[in-house]
């Protein structure tokens, strides 16, 4: 303290704790990302043997055989659609309520705000077996399958990462002026072109956090996944285990296999993280 | 978002024009009624496909004889009254008496993952509040295991914690000599240190996401005024801050404890089908319980346990805080 320091400035035991606890937290967070990416890099032998901090040798290899122990290209792809699907049908739905919630007042808004919202709340092991049965029932009366296809899936995976977003996009069209759509009302545009040419383009921030949030939850599901896919239409979080379940454990392919998936979420969300970040700011948390 | 809503409608309310004359005015006042409607329709039968009446079903289920035998059309199954139910929770027999040690296992999970999710995120928010150097870096190599695939993650952590070749116990046993032997890590007791570890490493990104965003809805001069009637930064942190994140944190924690008591992928990827006694999460127990014996009455009647527990605590919590924050005001 007796160092002439502005008075915003930080004492000293708290820059060490801070250092200190961040350190720590960072190793917490990155050994895991450590061991995939260096166990991804070394031969079997490194893998079945006592852990090793560093590999003996290099090698590419698992990046090469990956694909094919088992079809990770078809499970990519898979995922890739079923993911794409998703996040493209639950933004476009997400931002037609989210702006009739936050533009007009009906009877039963604060009912749907509410119901919407609480379907966060179920277990999916309540509506698993439900759904299936659903899904059977409607491909056998009106022959559009719904189990075991990508449609499915993606008709699943949309509702699961609905809720939040409409939640934060009513936020976020909160607080876009009222004005500017009013002006483009008076100036001709219908109620749709006013969505569209005006609230939209400045909701932009939180209509990407939307998409990177929903394109995680799709990407990342294990129990619908697990349940409604067959062997042409398996993703890759059900896809990633056939590798352990061979007699032999091959750690490094998994690892690598489990880095050539996580990339393209990994670094979307890296990208587009700043966005989520004001889309929270501006919407959910306000 | 509750407090805006008013302030919508009476803005919407006041700008209707009035200015469109005779037929096509009826035509305009039924598309203007109409047309939130229409908006929402979309979700609001996906929500119902998917959701409602999924979970509707579910409930009659549970009323159910719905063995393997009847599963090729449910509704033949006979009824079987309470009987799942009284199956549930009779905790004399095994069904209920293994229910009931899954669901005690899940609160003590859920409670102590919560907890440790929240603190770690808020520590970290806080101490990452003012800018340094590397602070965007690090923002974004803490939000890493929040973006990486549950499975891709996961699996990595099972792979850690391999009994021969994991990293877990080389450290541990062969490198600091903590252990007398290398510990099984995914089965016995060891598996809820586990479990718990991997849901605390992917759930607290989410805390530190939330709060962060939450911090930077407080103005900055609250400080720099507390700053200068000679608060030190324990004051500012406990008369400014953590206030502040009251309503933040309300609904973070409920957030929070639902995904994590619910949470299927993290125990099943961690454990595969059959968890361990010790980390016996209820998501998974029911899953079992269903697809495992084929017995989808008595699961269904489990799942609809679940879903009035959670409601139950869902409403408290609600009563509770929207209580608080009328007598805060």
């Amino acid at each position: 303290m007796s160092t002439p320091r502005s008075p915003m400035a930080p004492p000293r035991t708290f820059l060490w704790s801070r250092r200190i606890f961040l350190t720590l937290l960072t190793g917490f967070v990155l050994i895991p990302v450590y061991v995939m990416l260096s166990s991804s890099l070394k031969p079997l032998a490194d893998v079945t043997g006592s852990f090793r901090w560093l590999p003996t040798e290099l090698t590419i290899r698992p990046y090469i055989d990956i694909w094919s122990t088992v079809p990770l290209g078809r499970y990519f792809v898979n995922s890739l659609i079923v993911a794409g699907a998703a996040t493209v049908c639950s933004v476009v739905i997400a931002v037609f309520s989210a702006y009739a919630v936050s533009r007009y007042a009906f009877r039963g808004k604060r009912v749907f705000t509410v119901t919407v919202l609480s379907t966060q709340m179920f277990p999916g092991i309540l509506f698993l077996l439900p759904l299936f049965l659903i899904y059977v029932n409607i491909g056998n009366a009106i022959g559009i399958a719904l189990f075991g296809s990508r449609g499915g899936l993606i008709l699943t995976y949309l509702t699961f990462s609905l809720p939040f977003s409409i939640w934060m996009l009513i936020g976020y069209f909160d607080s876009v002026p009222r004005d500017l759509d009013e002006a483009a009302l008076v100036d001709g545009c219908g109620p749709l072109g006013a969505l569209f040419r005006v609230v939209v383009p400045a909701a932009v921030p939180g209509i990407v956090a939307v998409a990177v949030y929903a394109f995680m939850t799709a990407w990342g599901e294990v129990l619908f996944a697990s349940v409604m896919t067959n062997d042409t239409t398996r993703t890759l979080a059900v896809g990633l285990q056939g590798y352990s379940t061979l007699n032999d454990v091959y750690w490094n392919q998994i690892m690598a296999a489990s880095l050539v998936v996580s990339v393209p979420v990994v670094a979307g969300f890296l990208l587009l993280q700043r966005y989520l970040v004001a889309g929270l700011t501006a919407g959910a948390v306000k | 978002m509750t407090a805006t809503a008013p302030a919508a409608e009476a803005t919407v309310r006041k700008s209707s024009p009035g200015t469109a004359r005779g037929p096509r005015r009826r035509t305009g006042r039924l598309r203007r009624v109409g047309l939130p409607y229409l908006l929402l329709l979309p979700a609001l039968l996906l929500e119902l496909l998917v959701h409602l009446v999924p979970m509707v079903i579910g409930i009659v289920m549970s009323f159910k004889e719905l063995t393997q035998f009847y599963i090729r059309d449910w509704s033949t199954a006979p009824w079987a009254g309470l009987d799942n139910y009284t199956v549930s929770v009779d905790f004399d027999a095994p069904v209920g008496k293994a229910l009931l040690h899954s669901f005690l296992v899940t609160v003590a999970f859920t409670v102590l993952s919560v907890g440790l999710c929240w603190l770690i995120g808020t520590a970290a928010a806080v101490f990452m509040q003012d800018t340094f150097r590397g602070r965007g870096l690090l923002r974004a190599l803490f939000l890493v295991p929040y973006a990486l695939p549950v499975y891709a993650a996961v699996i990595t952590w099972v792979f850690m914690f391999q009994h021969d070749n994991g990293l877990v116990n080389h450290v541990l046993h062969d490198q600091l000599g903590l252990t007398d032997k290398p510990s099984f890590w995914l089965i016995g007791d060891n598996s809820f240190v586990a479990l718990l570890t991997v849901s605390v490493w992917k759930g607290w990104p989410f805390a530190f996401l939330i709060v962060m965003a939450g911090l930077q809805n407080i103005p900055r001069e609250l400080y720099e005024a507390a700053a200068l009637d000679g608060a030190g930064m324990v004051q500012q942190l406990r008369r400014i801050t953590l206030p502040s994140l009251r309503p933040v944190n309300q609904v973070l924690v409920l957030v929070l404890f639902l995904w994590t008591f619910n949470d299927f992928n993290t125990p099943y990827v961690l454990f595969g089908k059959s968890a361990p006694e010790a980390a016996d999460l209820i998501s998974v127990h029911i899953y079992q319980a269903s697809f495992v014996t084929w017995n989808f009455g008595t699961g269904s009647a489990m799942s609809v346990l679940l879903l009035l527990f959670l409601l139950v605590v869902t409403g408290v919590h609600l009563a509770l805080t929207s209580r608080g924050r009328r007598t805060a005001q």
